[in-house]
């Protein structure tokens, strides 16, 4: 093979395998347009000049041009113009990509050096893959257990950092069949560049094979109902106020009066600092009583007590009765290796589909 | 070239007033601190070099294969910190501002002499301390110090590594006080604001940022290694900290940085069309306004770095807006050299050389920030190659081509002889295509989605690896060929005289090289920069030429 076949074969772009993909590569290429049409603009209108101009005589003194402001204006607006537009197509792009997406399939990640968890709605989990259905809209949901990472997915045109202490979202709709890269694009220790794996776009039936095929694991919210109780959170957060803790019923994306007289929405990050620093936000008419769980809770078991939170909001306290009325009985408490913990994270990884 | 040399009378110059180790060690001449600079810079270019090799001959494989993730990792972080922060951020203004700045001016130093000496010792003990850090095994980071990587995860030198950092700042400080000063007091009679080369224009504007800058960074380094050692919560999220919160503090400084590399190469650039093609430059005013409007708008836009990393989503848009405002000046910059060069007298020196190929590579580069500005598409360029590539045609083919474009111009004013013509070219010529084949690939392959800092990649990412690592090997002859021919030059090379380029400007209107009070009388200036009829050596050459004829 000669270099130039082996040249022509190298892509130009990575596979569009997202909704995303198209107009963030429509974009790229204009852009590749214009940075040719001006870097072709110049470089030969300077070759040009240079080649006209050269020094015929030693002593030679050009006429000098006075600068115009016509031109300088011209220059400067023309640019500007430009750019405002480049802005405005770039913002639009990024507003979609960070707007949260109504109706999407939520998956929970969890990066830690240097793997990849994720968990699907109805309970699988996998290291290292993603496995998803073609055409359903999904939103990730990610936190790292310990330093900073990045979901990256070249096919998508998706990125977002995932950061210690709080949630990040990233959504994209899977728009082809296929095995793509995932990669962790932020710097994350010795084997960054080992955090890698695959997405695994899978036409809806599929996806449900697959899903079928998978070792037996509660939803994140029912694992997150196990642990609600033998954590005895129950004892003090009831269905209905008069517990020593405020109702979780119907929480969820609501707007909370503090005890210093401001309000927040109680949205997951609200949800998680509430769990490991409880001081930090008092609800107004409790007392801070409530014991960190700092330290005893991985970040997948923090996302399970949300995640169950969020479902009662969900059936407005219908199903979370059932614990607050019949108080969980003392042995439970016992220790924080919930039974969730046992659950065969890793096998899930290795799973084929 | 070269004319016919106007023999100086003088024989008494700044180099050789005195011979000791000492005479040199304890000089408060800005000429003989400029050249100590550019002495222990070299130096650090090279270490920086050496690692730069090391990370391409890596990357020929996909595999890991050369030496392990930790090195590699080691490797990259050595070439981003040893190139920034003591090889870019020094290189214009701490050499060619030195030597350059009081003579421009017409002064006989700068405003404060002692403070100029004590900034390159404070230099060497920050760049010495970095060199032991990196004997102790080095740092592991990146360049960037993310926490909380960097704060509790790393077991490399981080905490000697920003105390290094933190010392070294203040040498950049120091000289920014000190350059801003005599740009404000030490002027020549009747050298008005206006009258003053873009050279300096420039720095004046560089000066402003790392006085502003710097001691942001030396907080941002400070706090990090305060919560390495006593886990005060800064920046850990487990203590109530913010690891976002260090990359805004990062960012702040070191945003501004970038354009601490580039200004000064902007103002040598300005220098060389001006006087290679006897042109005052199109629009002076508005090439001087666009240097301090960028140190300005520079501060404003650090959020530009963090797209993807969990700020709010409006405030991205922020940046973003902000962004495209910086990119004009730098804009209106690039089409007024051409304009420049537009009915001029076009020498094809090898300094012309240098500025053609500025203006081609810093075009690219520059419209590539445009890209990465575009909030939509950093999305998915954020973090990989393409970033690489940008930040390398801003670095290597602005600020670098730059500084060896000023090098190849200023010195015969430096040491009194020329280098050789032909092989300056070649070099130039050399470092041109070495440069793109190593770094346009890389755009390529950055859209591709090849992450930053990976020590093995995919596969199929290696056909445009191989060509960047190729390219890279071609880059490293045009790098070294320049050390030898101006070694050999300072010896064998044709005496330069005052003015061999036939340029306007104070600087060539004393000896080569000049004697250490810069003037033997006091300069007073009558007209604007870039004015040729006042140049003695033009009138004199044509005369010659007419009695020849």
């Amino acid at each position: 093979m000669s270099l130039l076949t082996i040249l022509l074969q190298v892509p130009f772009l990575p596979e569009q395998a997202s909704s995303f993909a198209q107009e963030v590569d429509m974009f790229y290429l204009s852009l590749w347009a214009l940075t040719i049409f001006f870097s072709v603009a110049v470089a030969v209108a300077a070759l040009f000049f240079m080649l006209k101009y050269r020094r015929r005589r030693i002593d030679e003194i050009p006429e000098q041009v006075e600068g115009a402001m016509a031109l300088e204006i011209t220059w400067t607006v023309i640019p500007f113009l430009i750019s405002l537009f480049i802005f405005g197509w770039g913002a639009k792009i990024y507003y979609q990509m960070y707007t949260e997406p109504k109706d999407a399939m939520e998956i929970y990640v969890t990066g830690k050096q240097w793997m990849w968890r994720a968990q699907h709605p109805d309970g699988i989990r996998e290291i290292n893959q993603l496995h998803l259905p073609l055409g359903k809209r999904i939103k990730l949901t990610m936190t790292s257990e310990d330093v900073l990472h990045s979901y990256f997915i070249p096919a998508f045109r998706t990125k977002a950092d995932v950061v210690p202490g709080r949630y990040t979202m990233t959504w994209f709709t899977p728009t082809k069949a296929g095995t793509y890269h995932l990669f962790c694009a932020e710097y994350c220790g010795t084997q960054h560049s080992g955090m890698i794996g695959n997405v695994i776009v899978l036409e809806p039936s599929e996806y449900q094979q697959w899903l079928a095929g998978g070792p037996k694991e509660a939803s994140p919210s029912a694992t997150g109902q196990k642990l609600f109780a033998s954590l005895a959170c129950n004892t003090c957060h009831y269905d209905k106020d008069g517990g020593r803790g405020p109702s979780l019923a119907g929480v969820f994306g609501s707007q909370v009066k503090l005890e210093n007289g401001t309000t927040v929405i109680a949205d997951e990050g609200y949800l998680r600092e509430s769990i490991l620093n409880p001081g930090a936000k008092i609800v107004a008419g409790f007392q801070p009583v409530m014991p960190t769980f700092q330290g005893q809770l991985s970040e997948e078991q923090v996302l399970q007590l949300i995640a169950y939170i969020k479902s009662i909001g969900a059936q407005e306290g219908a199903v979370a009765a059932k614990p607050a009325a019949s108080p969980a009985p003392p042995t439970a408490k016992a220790s924080p290796a919930a039974p969730t913990t046992q659950a065969p994270a890793a096998q899930g990884g290795q799973k084929k589909d | 070239m070269a004319t016919e040399v106007m023999e100086t009378t003088s024989t008494r110059n700044y180099l050789n007033n005195g011979h000791t180790v000492k005479s040199w060690l304890l000089t408060l001449d800005h000429k003989r601190i400029g050249l100590l600079y550019l002495f222990s810079i070299s130096i650090f270019f090279a270490i920086g070099g050496v690692y730069a090799s090391l990370i391409r001959l890596e990357l020929i494989t996909p595999e890991g294969d050369l030496m392990t993730a930790e090195t590699y990792n080691k490797v990259f972080t050595m070439h981003g910190v040893m190139m920034i922060f003591f090889f870019l951020i020094p290189s214009i203004p701490a050499v060619m501002g030195n030597f350059l700045l009081p003579i421009m001016l017409g002064a006989k130093d700068v405003a404060f002499p002692k403070l100029n000496l004590l900034s390159w010792y404070i230099f060497i003990l920050g760049g010495s301390l970095m060199l032991i850090t990196m004997i102790n095994g080095g740092i592991d980071t990146g360049w960037t110090f993310y926490p909380p990587y960097s704060s509790i995860y790393s077991n490399t030198q981080v905490t000697l590594a920003g105390v290094s950092i933190f010392i070294t700042g203040f040498s950049s400080i120091l000289t920014g006080l000190n350059f801003m000063v005599t740009i404000h007091t030490m002027r020549a009679p009747g050298l008005t604001w206006f009258r003053l080369p873009l050279f300096v224009w420039a720095h004046y504007a560089t000066s402003l940022i790392q006085i502003l800058g710097t001691p942001v960074v030396a907080i941002t380094v400070l706090a990090l290694a305060l919560e390495r050692t006593f886990q005060i919560g800064i920046f850990d999220p487990k203590l109530g900290g913010d690891p976002v919160l260090f990359q805004h503090m990062f960012w702040f400084y070191s945003h501004p940085a970038v354009y601490i590399m580039i200004l000064p190469s902007m103002g040598v650039i300005s220098e060389l069309i001006a006087n290679m093609t006897r042109k005052r430059i199109f629009g002076y005013h508005f090439v001087a306004f666009s240097s301090l409007a960028i140190a300005v708008f520079g501060f404003l836009v650090w959020g530009h770095h963090m797209f993807t990393s969990s700020q709010s989503m409006y405030a991205g848009m922020v940046f973003s807006l902000i962004t495209y405002a910086v990119a004009i000046p730098s804009a209106i910059k690039i089409f007024n050299w051409t304009a420049t060069i537009y009915k001029g007298s076009v020498s094809y020196d090898t300094p012309m050389i240098y500025a053609l190929a500025f203006i081609g590579l810093f075009t690219v580069g520059g419209m590539t920030g445009l890209f990465l500005a575009a909030l939509g598409l950093d999305v998915h360029l954020h973090d990989t190659y393409f970033v690489v590539a940008h930040f390398h045609y801003v670095m290597v083919g602005g600020a670098i081509i730059g500084y060896l474009g000023g090098i190849h111009f200023w010195w015969p004013k430096m040491t009194g002889r020329m280098y050789p013509e032909v092989w300056g070219r070649i070099s130039a010529a050399i470092i041109f295509l070495g440069f793109n084949l190593t770094f346009f690939p890389q755009f390529v392959v950055g859209y591709l989605g090849m992450p930053r800092r990976y020590h093995a990649y995919a596969p199929e990412f290696q056909v445009l690896h191989i060509l960047s690592s190729a390219g890279a090997s071609i880059l490293a002859v045009g790098f070294i060929m320049p050390v030898f021919y101006f070694a050999w030059s300072v010896k064998f090379g044709k005496k330069a005289g005052n003015n061999p380029w036939m340029a306007s400007g104070l600087e060539w209107q004393t000896s080569s090289p000049p004697p250490t009070e810069n003037f033997t009388y006091q300069p007073v200036v009558t007209h604007e920069p870039y004015e040729f009829e006042h140049v003695e050596e033009i009138k004199n050459a044509g005369k010659l030429e007419n009695k020849t004829a």
